[in-house]
């Protein structure tokens, strides 16, 4: 059967299982967009490429499934480089296609024309320039197993436009017939160290489970629960891997790092092993690396070998999936515990006082912040906690970049694993409104929301019109403080309250008018009273976006907080759980 | 150069732009190549860069990690120097008059070196060899003035006498 290289690549897509593609088109793409009409797939017409690849990635990030994003060459493949760099970071599952200028017209400064393999090399897992119509079923095909085994990550497919229009003969390629020499993920762990990882597991007194985002990325969510609770040991969630975990699990100690809970940081600082699962050792989570957990042995599972030893070296590193090495990892811990005859290893007197200490450490340091006066502007933890309480246990929260994101990430309870959508690795204001918009087009039978900052807003708040048009309700919660918030508490720290650059304001946009011409429904909390009845507003409305102008106290900062560079021991609760401190320890010594 | 170095030879697919992957990997994540050749081998799909890194820019393992990672890397085999042949190539202009000339020749023929082209007061010397050997040579040659030198870059093979090379494993795990 003839097709064009177009129609090869919409059937390519479609034989690959996507349902939804993000995009917008242009001269180069233009063949390519002209068989979406006859196709299976819904177009998502965004009205900035940024905002199609994080939709993308909110899609990925929500159902497991390769987000995919469509744009042309030049400015629109320009345009979406931001959101490849923060898939890339996240390890996000990603399929982009480029239009590019013909192939006669490559190297001639071609009008739209930018070298997008060239720009997207160190920002994909890998990307290819397409030069035979004949090649793009083995290719796209390729391209959908590269982003989505091994690190799963962002992949991107450049197509001159005469290849889009040439003529080729459809088929569909086996795995076999991938031109893929180079590549060979290795997913099973190696026997000898699930043997040497299961003797440390028995033998440790204070041991720590350190989930990182491979987790999510490996659907290890469940063997991790048989793992952790079998072995009784708790668990630390990074910023990447909430909800892996569920919060309210005795287990579960929260989110460590930078602005990790007290008993999370400390409890990974005071272990004697360390079992990192799909984490990479993020600097915000290490603080100084010479000082983090230092009396630690590692075991590190991760899929990625390059991983391994890059920031500490482990005792026993092993490169694997995780999901199959956590479950290896919970057989080999039975048989070595027999082995060694500790069937109730868990239960010595040194677990016991771990697990004790790390009580004492939750009741004397738990989050906690000051309520809000009457009247006055809302506390952000209390929005969210709020929010929490009203809204379904597997709803989808997406989040910004600021003060606002770790607010969220600290108080909202995790209950279920894919239901927490945020950009940790390159921290990218403006993820959000777009990210929410995937998330929502990927769970259309869950409710999404939102919390974003009032500055993060403003970068891409212009997909609203999208969700409109498109009939995604999504719920965004602006927790407006009327600066750039995070940036302002580190000027106010340590840049001895020289505030540079960060006033944006709190009526300028007005949010609920901005909203309202982009076709959603917007409202506001002026005061902490009225948080309850506007989120019940905000939840009733299914059929377009909403958007809710929350007026926060733009003091508050965010803590706990280890400064940058510093030790994880140097941690800074803050005044409201100090002063809870103060008032616990008094009482126990009554 | 310091002992310090060591050899990576890494074979990598024909295809357009792998070069172009390979460098900026190693700007990107900070590795210094010290010298990079690159040529086809017997395979017609494949070529092999023979890359020299300064081992003290970063841990050896990490940049093996990291190139392996590129998908069109197929294989790595790290070469300590002891275990390698190291061969290069120079060509060098050197000043060459009438009083300096049978000098020259005589250290060219020492050198076990040749001769491939004369000027009136020049002469271009073809070496191969040891780096180390060209880098006495260049040393002696100075005195003479150097117009002009290129070196190839090392190019490298496991020796035979110490079996199969070591390939450093790049899955984590022990392999033979
Ligand atoms: C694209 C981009 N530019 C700049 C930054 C640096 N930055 C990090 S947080 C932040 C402030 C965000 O302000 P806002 O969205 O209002 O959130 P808040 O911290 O006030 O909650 C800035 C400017 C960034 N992360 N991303
Ligand atoms: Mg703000």
């Amino acid at each position: 059967m003839k097709l064009t290289g177009a129609q090869a690549l919409i059937r390519s897509l479609e034989t690959c299982g996507t349902e939804v593609v993000f995009g917008l088109p242009g001269g180069a793409i233009l063949p390519v967009y002209d068989p979406i009409i006859d196709s299976s797939l819904r177009h998502i017409l965004v009205r900035h490429e940024q905002g199609a690849g994080h939709a993308a990635e909110g899609y990925a990030h929500a159902t497991g499934r390769p987000g995919v994003a469509m744009v042309t060459s030049g400015p629109g493949a320009t345009n979406i480089v931001t959101a490849l760099c923060d898939a890339y970071m996240d390890s996000v599952p990603m399929v982009c296609i480029t239009g590019q200028v013909p192939l006669a017209a490559i190297g001639t400064d071609a009008f739209q024309e930018a070298d997008t393999t060239g720009i997207t090399t160190s920002v994909t897992k890998h990307n290819w320039l397409v030069t035979s119509a004949q090649d793009i079923p083995r290719i796209v095909a390729e391209a959908f197993h590269v982003a989505t085994t091994g690190r799963p990550g962002p992949v991107l497919v450049d197509i001159p436009k005469d290849i889009s229009n040439a003529e080729m003969e459809w088929y569909w390629p086996e795995e076999s017939d991938f031109d893929l020499p180079g590549y060979r993920p290795n997913l099973r762990p190696h026997p000898r160290m699930i043997a040497q990882a299961a003797k440390l597991i028995v033998e440790a007194e204070r041991p720590v489970i350190y989930a990182g985002g491979g987790i999510l990325k490996a659907r290890a969510s469940e063997a991790l629960m048989e793992f952790a609770t079998r072995s009784k040991i708790p668990v630390v969630t990074t910023l990447m891997a909430r909800g892996a975990f569920p919060d309210e699990h005795p287990l579960c100690l929260g989110m460590p790092g930078m602005h990790g809970n007290y008993t999370a940081v400390t409890a990974i600082q005071k272990c004697d092993l360390l079992i990192a699962l799909g984490s990479r050792f993020d600097d915000r989570v290490t603080g100084k690396v010479s000082a983090f957990a230092p009396n630690a042995k590692v075991i590190h599972v991760d899929v990625d070998p390059a991983e391994l030893g890059k920031v500490r070296v482990a005792e026993v590193p092993i490169v694997a999936d995780c999901r199959l090495a956590i479950e290896e990892l919970t057989r080999a811990v039975a048989d070595q515990a027999i082995k060694a005859d500790r069937e109730d290893f868990w239960a010595t007197t040194p677990r016991h006082n771990w697990a004790e200490q790390i009580a004492r450490w939750q009741h004397l340091y738990p989050m906690v912040y000051e309520p809000s006066e009457p009247g006055l502007p809302a506390k952000p933890q209390a929005v969210i906690e709020t929010l929490r309480a009203m809204t379904p246990d597997d709803t989808i929260l997406v989040a910004g970049v600021g003060q606002h994101q770790m607010w969220a990430s600290q108080y909202w309870k995790f209950r279920h694993p894919y239901t927490w959508v945020n950009s940790g690795g390159l921290g990218t204001m403006g993820f959000a409104v777009p990210a929410a918009l995937g998330a929502k087009v990927g769970r259309p039978d869950r409710m999404v929301w939102a919390i974003d900052g009032d500055g993060c807003f403003q970068m891409t708040a212009q997909e609203i019109v999208t969700a409109t048009m498109e009939q995604i309700p999504i719920k965004i919660a602006i927790l407006n403080n009327a600066y750039l918030g995070m940036v302002r508490q580190w000027q106010e720290m340590f840049y001895e309250e020289r505030y540079s650059e960060v006033y944006l304001s709190p009526d300028l946009p007005d949010y609920v008018k901005w909203t309202e011409a982009m076709g959603g429904v917007g409202l506001r909390v002026e005061s902490g009273d009225d948080i309850e009845n506007t989120i019940d507003k905000a939840n009733s409305i299914n059929d377009r976006p909403v958007v809710v102008d929350f007026r926060i106290d733009a003091k508050e900062k965010v803590f706990p907080m280890v400064p940058a560079g510093q030790s994880n021991d140097d941690i800074v609760v803050g005044p409201a759980i100090e002063a809870h401190f103060e008032a616990v320890s008094k009482k126990g010594n009554r | 150069m310091s002992q310090k170095h060591h050899v990576l030879s890494v074979l990598v697919e024909n295809k357009a732009g792998v070069l172009a992957r390979v460098s900026a990997l190693f700007s990107r994540r900070g590795f210094n190549i010290y010298s990079l050749v690159a040529a086809p081998t017997d395979d017609p799909r494949l070529s092999r860069l023979t890359i020299v890194v300064d081992v003290e820019s970063a841990p050896l393992e990490q940049i093996t990690k990291q190139l392996f990672k590129l998908i069109n890397v197929v294989k790595i085999s790290e070469l300590s120097p002891d275990q390698a042949i190291e061969r290069e190539l120079a060509l060098m202009t050197v000043q060459a008059d009438g009083t300096s000339r049978s000098q020259v020749m005589e250290l060219v023929a020492i050198f076990e070196g040749k001769i491939v082209d004369v000027g009136s007061d020049q002469v271009t010397i073809m070496m191969a060899g040891e780096p180390a050997k060209l880098d006495g040579f260049e040393q002696l040659m100075r005195s003479y003035g150097i117009v002009d030198l290129q070196r190839s870059g090392r190019v490298a093979l496991p020796r035979l006498e110490v079996g199969r090379p070591r390939l450093r494993s790049v899955t984590g795990q022990v392999a033979n």
